[in-house]
Parts: C-alpha cells; sequence; structure tokens
C-alpha cells in the first residue's frame, strides 16, 4: 500500500466518522443535562430515510438535513415530554422508540428503495487543501465532515468554557443546586435534550446523503451504529473531545478491518467485520471497571507497586457519569 | 435586614408541617431556630428560601410583603439558605461553583471573579483555593463556599441549616466568629438546630418549634431545662452508663492497612472484648468506614490480620464473616439496609432461618408480631417499610437482627432521629452487650460516642489513635482531634499537614 492511499484511507475515516460524531455529541448534550435518549439507534435510520427521501423529493440535501435535525428533535421532544413532564422511565420508553422509528423508517421509506438521489459533494478548503498531509486528510472533505470537527470543539467550549455550560453539568449533576442558583431545570432539560436528539438527527442524512449515500431499506447497513453512538458516549466520559476520539477509533476499526482482509485469508471476513464492536465493549470496560468491589478485592491481594501502577492507569480512564442521568428532578 | 414570618402554614399531605408560625427577626441579630427533628424547622426555613411555597401566611422584609417564589427570587430580595447538606457541585471546581449561578456574561472572565473571592476570603480570613475540586473540601469548607457564594450575590439574610453537623471543634469556632462578624455588619443570621449547646453559644434569641408550633421564644441567659421542656414538651434524661464489659476477646485487629483510592491506613491495632462498645469518631471520610467494613469484610485489607473468635478470618466476604455472628448496619437505612415495597413480615421471612423456597406465613406473622411488640415499632405486620418513620424503621432494622450476634458493626446508628428513640435503641444495643455481643459504631455525634462508648477510635485523614477510654477524655479534645490538633498529646509521632 501506498503512501498517499494511506492518506485517502485515512481522509476517509475522517468522512466516515462524521455522523457518529454527530450522534455521540448529540447524546453527549442530552445526557449532560440527566436525561437519556436511548432511541439513537432508531433515529438515525429513521433520519436517514427521511433525510433521503426529502432530498430526493425536493432536490435539495440541504433540506435533507433540515428534514433529518426535525424528525430527530421530534423523537426527542417525546422522551422529554415522557420522562420529565410524565416521569416515565427513560430507558422503556427510549427502547421502544429505538424500536419503532426502525421499523417505520424500513416501512415508510418502501417507495424510496434504491432510487438515485443528490448527494453532498466535496468542498475543498481554498490554501488549505494544499498543505502537505494535513490537506489531503481535513480541507478536501464534504461539509457536513468540517461541520462534524467544528461541532465537536463548539459543544466542548460551550460546556467547559461557558457560564450557561456550566449550568447545564449542574443540571445533569444535582439539579437541586442548579435549582437554587437560578435554573429552570426542567425547561433546561427540555431544550438539550430536543438539541441533541436534532444532532442525532442529523448522524442519519449524513449517511444517506454522503457515506452511505442512498436508501436500502434493511440493508443500508445502518442497524446498530446507534447503539454504538450510544457506547461510546460512556467511553468519552461525556466529554466531547473524548467521544470524538471514540467515533475515530470506531471508524478506524472498521476501516482496518476492510483494509486487512485482504491479507489476512485464514480469517473469515466475518470476524474482521464484526472485532470493532467487541473492542468497543473492552474498551468501554477499561473505563468503568475501576470502581468496582471486585477491582478493588483483586487489587489489594497485589504486591505495592504493581497495585499503584493499575489504580492509576484505571483511575485516569475513569470517568463518572453525571450523577442524576436519568433521575427525573422533584423540586423537594 | 428586618424578617417577618406572618401566619404561615405548610401541609405535606395530611401532616402539618408549619401551623400558624409568625415570628419576627430583627436586623443584624442571630436568631436561633430550635426543634427536634420533624419539628417543622428545615419547613420553614424552605418556605422563606424560596424552595416551597406556604400554602397559607405572608413575608415581610423590612416592613413590605414580598412574594418569594424561588431560590432565585430570595436571593434578589438577599435572603440565601446554606442547606445541611451543602448543595453544591462536588465534581466542579471551587471558582466554577461561584460562576454558575452567576449573572456574568457567556464567558465569563475569571480573573474579576479571583479578585473579587479573594477580596471576600480575606474578610473572613477563609483560605480555600479556588482551582480545588469541591469534593475534596471538608464540609466546613464547602459552608465556607456557601457563605461565601451567598454573600457575593448580595445576601444579606443567611438561613443555616443544622450547619454544625459533620464539622469539627476548631471549624465549627470558625463559623461561629464568621457568623458573629455578619451579624455585625448588620445581617440577619437564622441559625437553624437541634444542638443546645451550638444555640446557647451562639444565638441572640431562640425560637422553638414543636410539632410543626412555635411553642416559645427565649432570650439569654438561657435556661437549658425550660428549652428543653420546650423542644420535648417534657424533660428528657439520658440513661446512666452501665459497664457490661468483659474480659473474653471477640474481634483482634493486628497491624491492620488499608487503601482506598484516596485514603490509606496504616498499623491499626485493636482488641474488642464482649460487652464492649467502641466508638469511631473522625470526620466523614476519615478512614472510619473503611475500618468499619473492613471488620465486616466488605474490604479486603493489604496488610495485617482480622481475627473474630480466635479464627483468622482477613481478607474473608462478609457471609463467611457474618456465620461467625459478625452483622453490619449500613448508615442509609433505605437503599441498603431495608427493602423499599416490602412489608414488615415479608422482611422478616427474608431474614428468617427457614431456608425452604415456600414462606410459612403463619410462623412468620408470630415472629412479626412479636418483634414489633418487642422492639415497639409503630406500624403493623403488614406495613411497608418506607411508610415507616425514620425511628421506627430504625427499631425495624434492629428487630431484624439474629439473637446470636456476636459483633455488631454499625454506621449511625442514631442519625436523623429524635432523641426518644435515640435513647431507646441504646437501651437495646445495650441489652445486646449484657448478653455478650461487642459493638463498633462510626457516629458524627460526639456526644453521642463520649456517653455509650467505652473506649475510642479517633481517625483524621487516615491516622488512627489508639484507642482512648472514653472516662479519660471529653468534648473538647475530640473535637480538637477530629479536626487534627492535638494528637502529640496522645504519645504519637507528629501529623504532617
Amino acid at each position: 500500500m501506498t503512501g498517499i492511499s494511506i492518506l485517502i484511507g485515512l481522509a476517509g475515516i475522517i468522512t466516515a466518522a462524521a455522523p457518529i460524531v454527530f450522534a455521540t455529541i448529540g447524546e453527549t448534550i442530552t445526557e449532560r443535562a440527566g436525561v437519556i435518549n436511548l432511541s439513537v439507534n432508531g433515529t438515525i435510520i429513521l433520519t436517514a430515510m427521511v433525510g433521503f427521501a426529502t432530498a430526493v423529493t425536493t432536490g435539495s440535501t440541504l433540506l435533507g438535513f433540515l428534514a433529518g435535525m426535525l424528525v430527530g428533535g421530534l423523537v426527542s421532544l417525546i422522551i422529554a415530554f415522557s420522562s420529565i413532564t410524565l416521569k416515565q422511565s427513560q430507558v422503556a420508553v427510549g427502547f421502544v422508540l429505538a424500536l419503532l422509528c426502525r421499523d417505520l423508517a424500513y416501512f415508510l421509506g418502501n417507495p424510496f428503495m434504491g432510487l438515485s438521489g443528490p448527494r453532498l459533494s466535496n468542498f475543498h478548503i481554498p490554501l488549505l487543501k494544499d498543505i502537505p498531509l494535513l490537506g489531503v486528510l481535513f480541507f478536501r472533505q464534504d461539509v457536513m465532515t468540517y461541520l462534524s470537527i467544528l461541532l465537536i470543539f463548539a459543544a466542548w467550549i460551550w460546556i467547559f468554557r461557558t457560564r450557561p455550560g456550566l449550568m447545564l453539568q449542574g443540571i445533569g449533576e444535582r439539579p437541586a443546586a442548579a435549582f437554587v442558583r437560578g435554573a429552570n431545570v426542567n425547561l433546561m432539560r427540555y431544550v438539550y435534550t430536543v438539541i441533541g436528539g436534532a444532532l442525532v438527527g442529523l448522524a442519519g442524512p449524513v449517511y444517506s446523503l454522503s457515506v452511505k449515500a442512498g436508501w436500502k431499506g434493511t440493508i443500508s447497513g445502518l442497524d446498530g451504529i446507534g447503539w454504538i453512538a450510544l457506547a461510546i458516549t460512556i467511553f468519552g466520559g461525556w466529554n466531547p473531545l473524548r467521544a470524538a476520539f471514540g467515533a475515530y477509533l470506531f471508524a478506524l476499526l472498521q476501516w482496518a478491518g476492510l483494509v486487512l482482509q485482504p491479507s489476512l485469508p485464514n480469517i473469515p471476513s466475518q470476524v474482521l467485520q464484526v472485532a470493532p464492536f467487541p473492542l468497543m465493549i473492552l474498551a468501554l470496560l477499561l473505563v468503568n471497571i475501576g470502581n468496582t468491589e471486585w477491582i478493588e478485592r483483586t487489587l489489594a491481594g497485589l504486591p505495592e507497586d504493581v497495585r499503584r501502577l493499575i489504580a492509576k492507569i484505571l483511575r485516569s480512564l475513569r470517568a463518572s457519569p453525571p450523577a442524576s442521568l436519568g433521575v427525573p428532578f422533584e423540586q423537594d | 435586614m428586618e424578617v417577618s414570618l406572618i401566619g404561615i402554614h405548610k401541609y405535606f399531605g395530611a401532616v402539618h408541617a408549619n401551623e400558624d408560625i409568625t415570628l419576627k427577626i430583627p436586623s443584624g441579630s442571630i436568631q436561633g431556630i430550635l426543634g427536634e427533628n420533624g419539628a417543622g424547622k428545615s419547613t420553614l426555613m424552605k418556605v422563606l428560601s424560596g424552595f416551597i411555597q406556604a400554602d397559607k401566611g405572608e413575608i415581610l422584609l423590612n416592613g413590605k410583603q414580598v412574594v418569594i417564589e424561588s431560590p432565585s427570587d430570595a436571593i434578589q430580595h438577599g435572603i440565601g439558605m446554606l442547606h445541611q447538606d451543602p448543595l453544591d457541585f462536588p465534581p466542579m471546581k471551587v471558582i466554577d461553583n461561584f460562576i454558575i449561578g452567576s449573572r456574568l456574561p457567556l464567558f465569563p472572565k475569571k480573573s474579576v471573579v479571583y479578585r473579587e473571592i479573594t477580596q471576600l476570603q480575606k474578610q473572613f480570613d477563609f483560605d480555600l483555593d479556588l482551582e480545588a475540586y469541591v469534593e475534596s473540601l471538608t464540609v466546613g469548607e464547602r459552608q465556607q463556599l456557601e457563605i461565601l457564594r451567598l454573600l457575593w450575590l448580595g445576601a444579606s439574610v443567611l438561613i443555616l441549616d443544622e450547619p454544625t453537623t459533620g464539622i469539627s471543634a476548631p471549624q465549627k469556632n470558625k463559623l461561629f466568629e464568621t457568623l458573629r462578624l455578619l451579624a455585625g455588619q448588620g445581617k440577619t443570621i437564622i441559625f437553624v438546630s437541634h444542638k443546645l449547646e451550638d444555640v446557647e453559644q451562639l444565638c441572640d434569641r431562640v425560637a422553638v418549634l414543636r410539632q410543626g408550633k412555635l411553642v416559645g421564644v427565649e432570650v439569654p441567659p438561657y435556661n437549658i431545662e425550660s428549652l428543653v421542656t420546650l423542644m420535648f414538651g417534657k424533660l428528657v434524661n439520658l440513661a446512666d452508663r452501665q459497664d457490661t464489659c468483659t474480659e473474653t476477646p471477640i474481634l483482634r485487629v493486628e497491624d491492620l492497612a488499608l487503601e482506598s483510592p484516596r485514603l490509606r491506613i496504616d498499623h491499626v491495632n485493636l482488641e474488642v472484648r464482649e460487652g464492649e462498645v467502641i466508638g469511631l469518631a473522625g470526620m466523614e471520610g476519615s478512614g472510619q468506614l473503611l475500618f468499619l467494613q473492613a471488620c465486616a469484610g466488605l474490604v479486603r485489607p493489604i496488610h495485617g490480620r482480622i481475627l473474630i473468635n480466635n479464627k483468622d478470618l482477613t481478607g474473608k466476604r462478609y457471609h463467611v464473616l457474618m456465620k461467625e455472628g459478625v452483622t453490619y448496619l449500613p448508615a442509609s437505612r433505605m437503599e441498603e439496609g431495608l427493602v423499599m415495597g416490602l412489608t414488615l413480615n415479608e422482611h422478616f421471612a427474608l431474614a428468617g432461618e427457614n431456608q425452604g423456597v415456600f414462606i410459612d406465613r403463619q410462623a412468620i406473622q408470630e415472629v412479626t408480631s412479636t418483634r414489633i411488640k418487642e422492639f415497639n415499632i409503630k406500624g403493623t405486620p403488614r406495613s411497608t417499610v418506607e411508610s415507616l418513620s425514620g425511628g421506627n424503621q430504625q427499631r425495624a432494622l434492629l428487630a431484624l437482627m439474629k439473637n446470636q450476634h456476636s459483633l455488631i458493626l454499625m454506621e449511625h446508628p442514631t442519625r436523623g432521629l429524635d432523641i426518644e428513640s435515640s435513647i431507646w435503641i441504646w437501651s437495646k444495643l445495650k441489652n445486646r452487650c449484657s448478653s455478650g455481643s461487642a459493638i463498633i459504631f462510626i457516629s458524627s455525634d460526639l456526644e453521642e460516642i463520649l456517653h455509650y462508648s467505652d473506649r475510642i477510635l479517633v481517625f483524621f485523614a487516615g491516622k488512627v489513635s489508639p484507642p482512648i477510654p472514653a472516662e479519660a477524655t471529653h468534648v473538647d479534645q475530640l473535637g480538637q482531634l477530629i479536626g487534627g490538633k492535638g494528637w502529640d498529646k496522645l504519645g504519637l509521632p507528629d501529623l504532617q499537614l
């Protein structure tokens, strides 16, 4: 393999990761506010179909993306209403929506199966595209990929560097304390749930209008991505930068599976295709294993130096969720 | 600012939590609000601070009627409240805790906040590191953080709900000094407590609440007996000490070392005999919980031995230790001790000896009824545990313990209970001691530790004192020790602070 083909492959990873970035950042924002939107998988498939159908009908990719955001926002509004206002189980409602949206997409998307539609074209950024290496990697992408990269930093700055972002952390961490500091906890939870949902809804059209252009119903290959996005949110420790790292890692693993396949003929191709999924679970495990009693007990039996080292590594990987994730806020 | 509450009523379902309370608090004074748990103190303060709204009644500030609909409304009017469990954000930095509820712009300039807070800190001689994470602070420091924050936001009335729980003697002195300073500046301080000695020491006036009603207002010099009578409706006395200690050892801890992510404890040696009560004193997170859990087999030691009835049980799990008669009663009754939604009957069925698959309803019903009578639980066999009051839940937990325990390990046996329930629970525990059980317990109430323990271990930042006989010490010394002072007098090497 030549250098340039590796480079193009890597650039492809950044493109392929864009929808996962949208979904995980969206979910990160929602969960930071203390709400779990478990419908991600269904939302991505449904918005992929809706975005494609809209673009085919109107001929505009922009309208396709907007339709995706609208549908994603509406689905998350159902989550928000049932969990914040009706105080129902976020897990149950989200899970049912995940299944419902997926099947709805397959059913309603039938007329658009296999149609050829508009596709997002690449937009080379003048000057920047000519930078050696970086130009090919980052500046010969499509608009949505640029947006996905910007979103990572924008979300990070919002959460960690602005005052409303601090309040967002507070709402998910300790709503009562946020409330005494003047926050309208439930309204803010609605807002962030819908914003997060709209971002998740952007992931679908990015697939159907760019990364995996077209709509092929059940064989679109989108089923499962949403669950991975949920896992990456946890892996990312509710931090946009770390979450983005997870998204790129996953895209890299998928790409590696494809690339390695020809050179490893002894391994069945299915193994390489499936490998990213257990690898993600393993990564997830590493993040959360540090605070288990089992690990503490095992560690206590080890010699001093080893114990210190392992404890240190586990601590640096560890991420704790917003303390009130999934807990409805009741004033008193 | 002068605060007047006029005819405040508040209902929670059928409970009349505040009944026609009228109280006037002059500007620049320290007003004590005294009462037992459940007397309605917190409810009244939550009404004043906007956390909840009164069902009837008026609030006047400097004679003008105001409507307070939320805590941020209250702070607009200059009223700020320190909650018993400080309402802050533990995983965030101190500086962010200031910024989060402020009216600063989108991208707040931290340097300005720094300067203002540092100035404010100097005024009270506080020394908070603004870059530290709140979870690394002690309860006393978190109170300082809240006081600073509220003053920074312009509070002129400060409400403190049970602020002396969980802080050391030096921190308490510092707090009282600060409050006097604030009152001197003309701020109105409302000090809510169930501790007579705190109120006596600090307050210019005391209002006593009982069962939701204001039953009296007193001024110094206080007559303690009359305050007690107001609080409880009668005089209450602590039971006398009884010595139940024998010579037979139950638990032996040899050169024990423990480690948690934040703490390390080394070289603990202790021998506990039948009938003995050992109190573990220290501020929350000083290592006493780690030690107690190690004695129960919930934490594995990294060094040393734990022997129970002369059997080496080091590193064994709780269910192994249980067979040796060890029992562990956690602090959070509802979360760890009892099962929500199950009735008392079902609890006794769970804890019973019967190992069969089916429940023998009749037998269990009998057991439950006798236990309810014996432990004076206000409830029926069919009552669910969450329908019981805190005191009755604690009684139920005790009733669930099997009879032949040799070692009882307890976190905060009487936390949140009224004084009568506390006295009753300790009389039951002492009965256990007379029949040969030993008790090790954690408490943040130093009076409780002094009164009921035979010997005391003090914990400070992972350092453990040798066992101190309860007769040989007093509240002040313990208060110093849990705050890290006076350890040199114990004949230990100097503390590195």
